[in-house]
């Protein structure tokens, strides 16, 4: 023997060639997995049309960045930093298992391009990208098999703990980085007991161990070890192949696409069906979803990338105070619901109604549409949408709650949740003091440049008609000609269509959107990020819609207004991102920078800050709900904020002041801590 | 079953502020929004509720003006199959004996085995479904909080003073008066009642009813509203003024004081 038996030459026994087990093996393999995949797509197809194919350029940027640049994975840093080892060394070694598939027919195979400098290089590449792997592989199978992260494990109620398959398939990939590494080690071993040839080799990889291992071994068992390793690796690869669509590892094969898909816009919530107008709604035999095949063929994808890292659910604010809600359930029940209705054999089930079937009705109002979940998610799955489609459907078979019956009524009889007359919406304005400082323009008659749109809470609630007459002193003292649209407003709907009650927010948005063309305003501005949020993301062809931070942070960079210095020095304030004005419009840094600029004001961060903001309960109508929890969201984060070491909460949202007042009784730290919203905070150290 | 529910438009309590009228016989209506009387609605939730279970129809009925199609609408959006409006300027100004042999005369043309009204209205009387009852000579349960069917009578629960149950076997047909809580009314939104918009709802009047209009309206009444108003405060009681704020604080001084806290 001059040189060591490729797996295409080498016969069985002497007499059967193994060309052909490597030969057949590809095409079981491929086979097999080609009807997997198309069972798989099955549902898809009968799934609702999904409208993925616009704004390709964010889509490739998305590619790049959240599937290629794995940018969300170091959020959790040890988890995420394998993460990007294990995904580089897949990407990396897809070449070499390609290559591998040809050398079982053709010895000594080379992929074209790969023969001189590059496949020397690739060759180094991919020998540390192995060992990488596996390291990672072994790091990744203590954590998840010995330490157990806690967000990993499955509650009884959701089924059967998936620690198993996690640490069966790190398993496999061990599996194929040694079989790799022995297959090509022993071919080098050989050559250098029979010709001397000395390989470089990328030191202390892999296929270094391992060859300088082998370097005495007989060369019978060298030839042996290289045509087993061979049929190791290829069984294994095919194996592999084939058992990815089967359970949590989808999301090898799906990711790519599940990233090009992904939201590429935030804050708006999808049409009630792609491709149906608005004025074509009545059209519809039934609205959101109610069984499996109503959900859209990329909110299905969704279901099968899920990874199953569970962090959507540690982030997830109503998981945190034990609302019946995980996020993570919410896909992988509708995954194996998939799997069940849409057998990879046999007849496909009729599907019932969701919300009897895998969710309960609790379930799916328990969300306060943070987006908590989506921010987090590194395979740019999907909850708002769902939650929203979902509640859709339950409106449709009138499945809601009671405590949501009467808000819901009375904003289609009153224009607001509570039910007040229409022509007291304005009344906070006629405060005796405040009147006497401020005469606020009703848009009904008189002219102004701005709209101060006030929305609901702002404009009933006793306690928070304080945050309407700030903001319009702020906006007096910063020059602004602004007015308001009084009995003519109505309340934006933010809530109203995030609750699933279509028409009832089509109805309000056609109100608003007429009233406020009418009054001929350039630019609308709000201190409520839910009526923002609306306005700029739900509404269509209206003057442009600024938060009054925004406001301020302009008018402070410009000069038109002057802060004084802290009339609390001692106090220390920690801002908290409201979920419409920062995760879900981007608006992280004016807030601050307007807090910055009082001269001697002690800001503190909370951990959970920007993008990570905790909800503080949620607003419109979450107010009205009576969810089941074992505590308040708002009660966490006082208490967060307690660590901070703050004393003062200042928050830019009527919502989260309600909210997080209450909490602060709850949680018994009255005296000790605050909350403060930013207009009055703004409006006490006017200049 | 053939089921027929006695629904009524009434001023909407969670969304209204009451003032008294300037004449000072009635509320102040003019800023009023309406619905469906609270208890009817749970009257109908129940049809539909039999109706799903044992097959048959719900027929909703009011007596009103033209405006009360728009509460038929809402009930047939939530399920019932038909609507039947009772309308004619004779009617106006009837008494509770006046509606209820208004609705008798219509429940007599069709054939129902079971007659379902909400326990009272807006005027808290109460009077319409035993009334109608002893107008068709069919028996009654009032405040029924529970049905079971059965077959040829059904068993009706009633909450007794104290939190009691009792329990009813009632011959059918029969008039049920029926409590709020015997179930969760399914919520109707705007798009429901789209859905009915252009469902035919019968008017019928007086002569078609084959009713003289001399016994109803009202001619026919034999108790008539002579006056309307706000009790003065009485001894004892005092009215807490201020911002909600504030009466809190007032009230819990006072609970304080007198040594309830």
């Amino acid at each position: 023997m001059t040189s060591i038996i490729g797996p295409a030459s080498f016969k069985f026994f002497g007499i059967f060639p193994a060309a052909i087990l490597s030969f057949i093996l590809p095409i079981i393999g491929i086979g097999l997995f080609t009807y997997i995949m198309a069972r798989r797509i099955a549902p898809l197809i009968r799934a609702n049309p999904d409208n993925r194919f616009d704004q390709i350029g964010k889509r490739v940027k998305n590619l790049v960045v959240v599937w290629l640049g794995q940018i969300r994975q170091p959020r959790y840093m040890l988890a995420g930093v394998l993460h990007i080892f294990i995904f580089a060394g897949f990407l990396i070694l897809s070449i070499r298992s390609t290559s591998l598939v040809i050398i079982g027919v053709s010895d000594g195979f080379v992929l074209p391009g790969f023969g001189g400098l590059l496949g020397a290089i690739y060759n180094f590449i991919k020998d540390y990208a192995a060992t990488f792997v596996l390291i990672a592989c072994i790091i990744a199978a203590v954590r998840r098999g010995i330490y157990k992260p806690k967000r990993y494990a499955v509650p009884e109620k959701y089924g059967k703990d998936h620690t198993g398959e996690a640490v069966f398939v790190l398993g496999i990939i061990s599996t194929l980085m040694i079989s790799e590494s022995l297959f090509e080690a022993s071919q080098i071993a050989f050559d250098l007991q029979h010709a001397g040839q000395e390989h470089f080799l990328a030191p202390l990889s892999l296929v270094w161990i391992f060859k300088g291992m082998l370097a005495s071994a007989p060369q019978n068992i060298l030839q042996g070890l290289h045509i087993f390793s061979y049929f190791v690796h290829d069984i294994t690869f095919f194996f592999f192949l084939c058992f990815l669509p089967l359970g949590k590892h989808f999301h090898v094969i799906t990711s790519v696409f599940n990233v090009f898909f992904m939201r590429v816009k935030k804050g708006n919530i999808k049409p009630v069906m792609h491709g149906i107008t608005e004025d074509k709604l009545d059209d519809l035999e039934s609205f959101g979803v109610k069984k499996l095949e109503d959900f859209t063929w990329k909110h299905m994808l969704d279901f099968y990338s899920c990874a199953d890292c569970g962090r959507c659910s540690d982030q997830c604010p109503a998981n945190a105070v034990g609302r019946p809600l995980s996020p993570r359930f919410i896909t992988i029940k509708a995954r194996d619901l998939m799997f069940k209705n849409y057998p990879l054999s046999g007849e496909i089930y009729k599907s019932k109604l969701l919300v009897e079937d895998i969710y309960t009705e609790d379930e799916i109002w328990s969300c306060t549409t943070c987006g908590a979940c989506e921010e987090e998610c590194p395979l740019g799955i999907e909850y708002i949408d769902k939650m929203v489609d979902l509640r859709r459907g339950m409106v449709d078979e009138g499945l809601v709650p009671q405590s949501l019956q009467k808000p819901l009524k009375a904003l289609e009889k009153r224009g607001n949740p509570y039910g007040k007359m229409e022509k007291k919406r304005a009344e906070w304005a006629t405060d005796k003091e405040f009147s006497a400082l401020c005469q606020v323009k009703d848009l009904d008659g008189e002219k102004a440049d701005t709209l101060y749109f006030v929305d609901s809470i702002t404009s009933y609630d006793d306690n928070i008609q304080e945050i309407a007459r700030r903001t319009s002193l702020i906006l007096k003292k910063a020059g602004v000609d602004f007015g308001i649209l009084g009995k003519l407003e109505k309340d934006s709907g933010n809530e109203v269509l995030r609750f699933g009650e279509e028409m009832l927010y089509q109805d309000l948005k056609a109100q608003n959107t007429e009233a406020i063309l009418e009054s001929g305003v350039k630019q609308i501005v709000t201190a409520d990020p839910h009526a923002y949020n609306a306005l700029k993301n739900d509404y269509n062809n209206l003057p442009p819609v600024k938060h009054i931070s925004q406001v301020v942070a302009e008018k402070i960079a410009t000069g038109e207004l002057d802060l004084k210095p802290c009339q609390n020095p001692d106090k220390v304030y920690v801002y908290h991102d409201p979920c419409y004005l920062g995760r879900h419009n981007g608006i992280y840094e004016e807030p601050r920078k307007v807090l910055d600029a009082i001269d001697g004001l002690t800001r503190v961060e909370l951990e959970k800050s920007r993008d990570r903001s905790f909800c503080c309960g949620g607003g419109g109508l979450m107010l009205f709900y009576e969810p089941e929890e074992e505590t308040r969201m708002g009660v966490l984060r006082v208490n967060m904020a307690a660590e901070a070491g703050a004393t003062v909460i200042v928050t830019a949202c009527p919502f989260c002041l309600v909210n997080i007042q209450d909490a602060i009784k709850v949680a018994g730290k009255e005296g000790e801590m605050e909350a403060l919203d930013f207009t009055e905070l703004i409006e006490q150290h006017l200049a | 079953m053939e089921i027929l529910v006695c629904v009524k438009r009434v001023p909407d309590t969670a969304e209204n502020e009451f003032e008294l009228n300037s004449a000072g016989n009635d509320l102040d209506r003019d800023d009023l929004v309406y619905s469906v009387n609270e208890w009817d609605n749970y009257a109908v939730e129940e049809a539909i509720q039999i109706v799903d279970k044992v097959g048959g129809n719900v027929t909703v009925i009011t007596v009103g003006d033209d405006e009360s199609e728009e509460v038929l609408r809402r009930e047939m959006a939530m399920g019932a199959n038909n609507g039947i409006l009772l309308s004619d300027d004779a009617f106006e100004g009837s008494d509770g004996r006046g509606i209820a042999g208004i609705l008798a005369a219509e429940v007599k043309k069709g054939s129902y085995d079971l007659i379902l009204t909400g326990a009272q209205a807006d005027e808290g009387a109460g009077q319409i479904g035993g009334m109608l009852a002893a107008m068709l000579e069919i028996p009654y349960a009032s405040l029924v909080n529970k049905i079971q069917v059965g077959d040829g009578s059904i068993i009706v629960g009633r909450e007794i003073e104290g939190g009691n149950q009792e329990m009813n076997e009632i011959g059918l047909p029969c008039v049920l008066s029926i409590q709020t809580g015997i179930n969760e009314p399914r919520y109707v939104g705007i798009r429901g009642i789209r859905k009915v918009a252009s469902v035919d709802i019968p008017v019928k009047a007086a002569s078609d009813l084959g009713i003289d209009v001399n016994t109803v309206g009202e001619a026919g009444a034999k108790t008539k509203r002579v006056d309307y108003f706000v009790p003065d405060t009485g001894e004892g009681a005092e009215m807490l003024e201020g911002s909600t704020d504030e009466i809190i604080e007032k009230l819990i001084e006072k609970l304080k004081a007198k040594g309830g806290l």
